[in-house]
């Protein structure tokens, strides 16, 4: 049966929107995921309690998975500030206001307490993505704990507070009403806000350099004269002269020595995010191993064998990855570093 | 000749000899005209062979064989291209940004292997057999694709720049750091292959009414997530898998991505695992923690994706030192992430005096395009400014203009015209004006 009305939503339909929003599949290519693989892979939560998991844990479950698990890089009480600081700078009449007042200061300092607006974020990355060194190992229960934890640092909820899914939703970040879409870069057509001036001729009465490269700096980035071809009109300055004399300056011919540095590969490598020189952060300290394997004839080839495959229960029940990132070789300095003594 | 004088241009046919022989032979001449007006001399005569020191050995010899390598690299001589860290910017290579050498590079394209690098949680190695790609949420039909699934579909082509939105931010209290590597380095260009998020998205059945955003998520530790409003989705925002002509690097998401065109780096998700439609925008970590740009009166803007107008001079630029007085082409690039560059003015004055510079074709939309403007440098100190105009009619601001709207803690979106100072020596430094 031919219907007008049927027709016509048609026609409009087909004039607004592309008609593939329509059309059965075109391609005809991939498949339907299962169940469990959306499962495994949808995780994200949003603010409005989109993707919001059924789960529970108090701040002193947290402190517990916290200390050994996220210290090491946030500090023990979330103050470090080698990263942005988990803790620190909310105010009291921040909860009720909404707004940070930190934030307003020069010099107040941003800190997820000041900036995050909506603690389902703290869950989500938290869950994904943390501890850093291995992402996605806590149980949806840990990450409650965690995440309660985390605010109490912010004293955002007290130290007895238990958070499942229905107190993170309803938590009042201290910074909830801080942030805004209204300006111009969240769109194609977006108007800006700071706009350049065309003018060709006498444009400025008076230049004045108001900020420049301080001499202690310009070699910061190391020597420029290595980082330009030398070909062409211009040459890269040589700036190892404004480092020349200074405690610690290294020389062109030491940085391109061909042996790798054990200490660069163990920053390079992020082995130093748990590991401390001597001491226990969250796997032993490198000279705590050197001594442990002090002496041992297989030693080096056991430990470069450790380095790549992890391992667990040696030095405790926190598991090491493996890091199967780092060569044979690379891990083989770093064996021969600790059996002589890691220094 | 003095050390600071030895990248001087040298008229032939004195070109043809390397800087250390040539000064070996300056000094002859000046010792004794004699032994070099006969080396001069001899040139012509010798230059028909009998190992003349005028034949260069690569003419003399056999060279290598094709297939040398199998996958080419640059000459050795160009080994001062390189990507490079800024000291004290993060604490872990893992969680860090390369800079592209902008200063080396030519025309539009980067290549490959010095795009610049911003990983979250490290460089994942993917599979591409064991990889797949997501689609789920508010569509009709979810789908789940292999590589190969992915790549079936037809494809597009199309050359756009990357540049993440805290580009510049060291930069805005003041001068930081002293080259355009590290001042405009996280910025790439390249020509990208893949498949059309609306042809994707098409195909899963996508709902108009409700849809309003999708989430893309990687496949690495950080498995980073980013809102994309539908508005771009289905406008020009690619499903990538292929960069320059070849798969993507593993550093730039091997082997899938999101280019999400005209918008900071770090929605063009990499190692692309998950694409979710739905009706809200998802305030993940890194729209509500990171990448929300403070503003003097405490507020933070959130969902500030747009790469505004901008342009800078790659040379003569700073840290870099001109070989003597005269001729010099001014160049460098502009770009727009609201469609393409309409004009580019120099200055040599510190912005009293302007001229309009040459755009290299093609000049395409959300892509770089690279300026050039004659020069002669008469060795007084000299102030290089350059400023770009977009299709839409925005002008390139002065840090001081952007200062007035936003203050100097907003960190991303960087867009200020870029001033460099030529020293009478020729040395260029990186100067802001008052």
């Amino acid at each position: 049966m031919f219907n007008w009305r049927s027709a016509l939503a048609l026609v409009l339909m087909a004039s607004a929107f592309p008609t593939y929003a329509l059309q059965a599949p075109r391609y005809g290519l991939g498949r339907t995921p299962t169940p469990q693989e959306v499962a495994a892979w949808d995780i994200d939560v949003r603010p409005d309690g989109h993707g919001l998991k059924k789960g529970k844990g108090t701040v002193a479950q947290g402190q517990k998975i916290y200390d050994v698990q996220c210290a090491s890089c946030h500090g023990t009480f979330g103050e470090s500030n080698r990263y942005m600081p988990v803790a620190g700078g909310v105010r009291k009449e921040d909860l009720k206001t909404g707004r940070a007042a930190a934030l307003r200061d020069a010099a107040g300092i941003r800190t997820l307490g000041t900036k995050l607006n909506y603690a389902t974020t703290l869950w989500d990355y938290i869950y994904r993505a943390m501890p850093w060194t291995n992402p996605q190992s806590l149980t949806i229960d840990e990450t409650y704990a965690v995440t309660a934890y985390v605010l109490h640092l912010n004293e955002i909820v007290p130290a007895t507070f238990e958070l499942d899914e229905r107190a993170l939703l309803a938590i009042q970040m201290p910074n909830r009403n801080g942030l805004t879409t209204a300006h111009g870069l969240g769109s194609v057509k977006g108007k800006p806000d700071a706009q350049g001036t065309l003018c060709m001729k006498d444009c400025v009465n008076e230049v004045k350099i108001a900020s420049e490269m301080p001499e202690f700096a310009r070699n910061q980035n190391g020597n420029l004269a290595g980082q330009k071809r030398p070909l062409g009109p211009m040459r890269g300055i040589d700036t190892a002269r404004y480092d020349a004399g200074k405690p610690g300056a290294v020389t062109a011919a030491a940085a391109s020595s061909a042996a790798p540095d054990p200490k660069d590969l163990l920053t390079r490598n992020a082995c130093v995010a748990c590991h401390g020189l001597t001491t226990k952060i969250v796997g032993p300290g490198f000279s705590e191993i050197a001594s442990k394997y002090h002496g041992r004839a297989d030693a080096e080839t056991y430990l470069t064998k450790k380095v790549r495959e992890g391992g667990q229960g040696v030095w405790g029940a926190i598991p090491m990855p493996p890091q199967a990132a780092i060569s044979e070789n690379d891990a083989g300095v770093i064996a021969r570093w600790l059996v002589s003594g890691a220094k | 000749m003095r050390a600071s004088q030895a990248g001087r241009v040298i008229p032939a046919p004195e070109n043809h000899f390397p800087v250390s022989q040539l000064r070996l032979q300056r000094r002859n001449f000046i010792r004794g005209g004699m032994a070099a007006s006969a080396l001069v001399a001899g040139a012509g005569a010798s230059a028909q062979g009998g190992g003349s020191t005028l034949i260069p050995p690569w003419t003399r010899s056999l060279g290598s064989p094709v297939v040398a390598t199998g996958y080419g690299m640059p000459s050795k001589y160009e080994a001062n291209v390189q990507r490079r860290q800024s000291p004290g910017l993060t604490p872990q290579p893992q969680a860090s940004i390369s800079f592209t050498p902008l200063q080396n590079l030519f025309g539009i394209i980067t290549p490959s292997g010095v795009h610049f690098e911003r990983h979250h949680s490290g460089m994942p190695t993917v599979d591409p057999e064991q990889h797949r790609l997501m689609i789920h949420g508010l569509v009709k039909r979810p789908l789940m694709l292999t590589m190969d699934d992915v790549m079936r579909f037809p494809s597009v082509s199309r050359i756009h720049f990357i540049e993440c939105g805290a580009n510049g931010g060291m930069e805005w209290g003041n001068v930081a750091v002293p080259t355009v590597q590290y001042t405009h380095g996280m910025l790439a260009c390249s020509e990208f292959t893949g498949v059309l998020l609306s042809t994707l998205l098409g195909e899963a059945g996508v709902d108009r009414n409700k849809g309003k955003f999708v989430l893309a998520e990687g496949a690495d530790g950080s498995a980073l997530t980013r809102t994309i409003p539908l508005e771009f989705a289905l406008n020009d925002v690619m499903v990538v898998y292929g960069q320059n002509g070849e798969m993507l690097r593993p550093e730039n998401g091997y082997p899938l991505r999101l280019l999400v065109p005209g918008v900071q780096g770090v929605s063009s998700v990499k190692w692309l695992r998950r694409l979710e439609v739905g009706d809200k925008a998802w305030n993940t970590r890194e729209e509500s923690l990171h990448y929300i740009d403070l503003l003097p009166d405490g507020t933070h803007r959130q969902y500030s994706g747009v790469q505004e107008v901008k342009s800078v001079i790659t040379m003569p630029s700073g840290g870099q030192k001109l070989v003597g007085r005269g001729y010099y082409e001014i160049t460098g690039l502009a770009w727009s992430g609201r469609g393409k560059v309409k004009r580019v003015d120099v200055s040599v004055d510190g912005g009293r005096n302007w001229q309009s510079a040459r755009l290299q074709e093609p000049v395409l939309a959300k892509a770089l395009t690279r300026f050039r403007l004659d020069w002669s440098w008469d060795g007084a100190p000299a102030l290089l400014q350059s400023r770009a105009v977009d299709e839409t009619g925005h002008v390139q601001p002065t840090i001081n203009q952007l200062r007035a709207v936003r203050g100097v803690r907003s960190i991303y979106h960087n867009n200020a015209m870029q001033t460099w100072r030529v020293q009478r020596d020729g040395e260029v430094w990186n100067v802001q004006l008052a």
